[in-house]
Formats: structure tokens, C-alpha cells, sequence
């Protein structure tokens, strides 16, 4: 039985505990809001582009002369993963859900012969990643000195995915994040980039192309790469404040009943202590 | 009061404008065109320059970068890769982009493009006036 002194330290203790992780739930709040308004606000760039290049490359067709983006190199021996996870932790599974999902593809690569390639965003992915796959790693990008996730950091991953794809040391990049569903559910995705892959466009209205339409198809799929790595940033931003609500909102409710416990024991072995004093006196004055 | 068209500016991080507008001058990547109700319908990518709105509340003009029109009768979308309106633009922002743009020209396999798309800045800020 601990002491008196012992629990009241304790829930004391806990108490702290319980603020602190209270405090990150909030923060997280506000900060989810903002995520998810970035988010909303690029979502219409992103489907525009996607529309319009869909209807391209339905036009263009992957055959010979295509751009290389959207029809590949003809190989698929290496692939490149791009691995997006946060720069920090305390939030539930969000980091593992990634890295698991990451790690089952990489498994199955491999079994079937391929060369695998690791490139993280965040460090918390890396560390996770280390163990297993580190001699796999050709790059890491470090988000965090970033307060806000811009269309530039974007531009830079993808200049490294693009880069890494016309040298030849890679032929398939795939990217791993979490989408955004709600603040209790992300779900660990992933989403080949290139060669770019499209939805079969619908019918499109017919449109001229000024200069030719496979000019502008050259020119926006670099593009098109940015901005589908643009939005798995944002989504990764979102979901990652989302986890990290719920798993604090958990935290916070852990400690609350860990306090209601202790104090119980505390209370209880309080009256004890009282009780057997009483006894101690009533027997001691009976005895005279 | 002339016939308007749908008027959208859109940046990957968020919508800069949308509003009815009479005509939409682009910077397209073969040349300048304007957009009026009843253009044909057409794709253009676009080269840095200047884009001017004129809306019913006058003329807006903003900074775009890369990217493209899509025009059809009823309506035209930018999609910039990068937007800024020119009130709000500073010469140490295009300092920048000039700098950014000389930066990928000395990487870019691609000479012509790249010493083109410098220029086309310079004459940018040429027509901004900064």
C-alpha cells in the first residue's frame, strides 16, 4: 500500500499530465482547422488540373513519342518510394499507419525482384524506417522548419521524384500518406505518380490547344507531379492534427481516470488512517 | 453593359479571384490573347507576364508565372502556378522570381526554355512598371 504522501504526488502528477496533454488537443484543434482549410482552398487547382489532364493524355495516348511522365520509361525494375510522415510525435498511429503500409508494399517489391528505393519526408517516418530498410535510402526531405507546408516545398520533392525518374535511378515513384477522412480516421494511402496515371477522362468538350496539345501536356505534367505531391502534404498535414487530437482527447480522458482511481485509494486509506487512531484512542481510553 | 464571362484565378494554394468579368487578357505561351463571351473554346499554357481583368469594377492586373487558361464561351480559369496582384507586388518579390527563374535556367537541360522564360520576366517587370 503506498503511503499517503506517495498518491498525492501522484495524482499531482498526473494532473500535469492531463493539462499538458489538454493543451496539445487544443493546439492540435486550431491547428487542424487551419490544415483543413488549406487543404479546401487547393482542392480546386488540383481537380482542374486533373480534369485537364486527364482529357490530355486520353488525347495523347501512351504510345510511342508519349512524354516519358505519363508513360514511363518502359521499365519498372526500381521503384522509388516517397514515404510522407510527420516531424513530430505524439499522435496515435498516424506515423505507424504509414510506415506499415510502406513496408508491406517494399516487402512485396522486393519479393518480386525489384530494386527498392526509399526517399522520407519527415523524421519521424525515417526513424521508424531505419532499422529495416535504412541502406535503402537515397534522400530525406526535412519539413521541420516549415510552418506552413507552400506549393514550394512541394515543387522541391517533386524536382527530386522528377529528377531521380530522368537519370534513370528510378522507374516507378509512388508516394505514401495519409488521407484525410475525419479527425478519428485517416486512411494510409498510396498513389503512383509516375508514370502519371489517370481516371479515363469522360467525354470532354472538344478544345483547341494552343501551343500543340502535347506541348501543354509536357509542360503541365511536371506540374501535375507537384501538385499531386502538393496535395498529399496537405492531406498529411490535416490527418496528422486529426490523429494527434484524437490520441491527446484519449490521453486527456486516460488521465482523468487515472486521477478518479488514485484519489478513491487516496481517500479510502485517509479514512483508514483516521479510523485506526480513533481505535487506538477509544481502546486507550477504555483501558484506563 | 457588355456581355461577361466567368472569371476565375486559381493558385495551388488557394482561389485568388473569381468574378464576372468582360475581358480576360493572357499571357499565352505563342503570344498575348483575350478572352471575351463567345471565345472558342481553348487550352494555352501561359509564359510569365501580366494579366489583366477588366471586370465591373474596373481593371485588375496580377503577376502570374507558369501554367494555363482553359477558355470556353462562357467562362476562363487560370491556373497559376504562382499569382500575385500586381498592387500587392513588391520589386524585392520579383527580385525573386527573376532569381529563382536564373536559378533553374543554369539547370535546366533545356537552354531555350529556360533563357526564355528569364526574359520573359524581364519584360514583365518591364510592362509592371516596377
Amino acid at each position: 500500500m503506498p503511503s499517503l504522501k506517495d498518491l498525492k504526488n501522484k495524482i499531482a502528477s498526473v494532473k500535469n499530465t492531463r493539462k499538458i496533454t489538454k493543451a496539445m488537443q487544443m493546439v492540435s484543434a486550431a491547428k487542424l482547422r487551419r490544415a483543413q482549410d488549406a487543404a479546401e482552398a487547393a482542392r480546386p487547382f488540383a481537380e482542374r488540373m486533373t480534369a485537364v489532364m486527364s482529357a490530355l493524355a486520353a488525347g495523347v495516348g501512351t504510345g510511342e513519342g508519349a512524354p516519358k511522365l505519363l508513360a514511363g520509361n518502359g521499365r519498372d525494375q526500381v521503384h522509388l518510394l516517397v514515404v510522407m510522415t510527420s516531424e513530430r510525435g505524439l499522435c496515435g498511429g498516424f506515423n505507424s499507419s504509414i510506415v506499415k503500409l510502406a513496408r508491406v508494399r517494399a516487402n512485396e517489391l522486393v519479393a518480386q525482384g525489384k530494386t527498392v528505393k526509399i526517399l522520407t519526408v519527415g523524421k519521424k517516418g525515417r526513424e521508424q524506417l531505419k532499422r529495416d530498410w535504412g541502406h535503402t535510402f537515397v534522400g530525406h526531405v526535412d519539413l521541420s522548419e516549415v510552418k506552413r507546408v507552400g506549393y514550394a516545398n512541394a515543387q522541391n520533392i517533386a524536382r527530386e521524384a522528377m529528377a531521380a525518374f530522368e537519370n534513370g535511378e528510378a522507374d516507378v515513384v509512388t508516394i505514401f500518406y495519409n488521407r484525410f477522412q475525419s479527425v478519428i480516421s485517416q486512411i494510409p494511402t498510396e498513389q503512383q505518380i509516375i508514370p502519371a496515371k489517370f481516371e479515363a477522362a469522360g467525354a470532354t468538350a472538344l478544345y483547341d490547344y494552343e501551343p500543340s496539345e502535347e506541348a501543354i501536356l509536357a509542360d503541365l505534367l511536371p506540374r501535375g507531379v507537384a501538385t499531386q505531391i502538393f496535395t498529399a502534404l496537405l492531406e498529411n498535414g490535416a490527418s496528422e492534427q486529426g490523429a494527434r487530437m484524437s490520441a491527446m482527447d484519449n490521453a486527456t480522458r486516460n488521465a482523468g481516470d487515472m486521477i478518479a482511481k488514485y484519489t478513491t485509494v487516496y481517500n479510502r486509506s485517509r479514512q483508514a488512517a483516521i479510523t485506526k487512531e480513533l481505535i487506538e484512542i477509544i481502546s486507550g481510553a477504555e483501558a484506563l | 453593359m457588355a456581355s461577361t464571362v466567368q472569371f476565375d484565378l486559381v493558385s495551388p494554394e488557394r482561389r485568388l479571384a473569381s468574378f464576372p468579368a468582360t475581358e480576360v487578357q493572357i499571357p499565352g505561351a505563342m503570344g498575348d490573347l483575350t478572352a471575351m463571351e463567345g471565345h472558342a473554346a481553348t487550352i494555352t499554357s501561359l509564359r510569365p507576364g501580366v494579366l489583366r481583368v477588366v471586370g465591373s469594377e474596373g481593371t485588375k492586373a496580377y503577376i502570374v508565372t507558369g501554367g494555363f487558361a482553359e477558355i470556353s464561351a462562357t467562362g476562363v480559369s487560370v491556373l497559376a502556378e504562382q499569382a500575385v496582384p500586381l498592387d500587392e507586388l513588391t520589386p524585392a518579390a520579383l527580385d525573386a522570381l527573376v532569381a529563382d527563374a536564373c536559378e533553374a535556367a543554369a539547370v535546366n537541360s533545356d537552354k531555350d526554355a529556360a533563357d526564355k522564360a528569364v526574359a520573359d520576366l524581364y519584360a514583365m517587370r518591364a510592362a509592371a512598371g516596377i
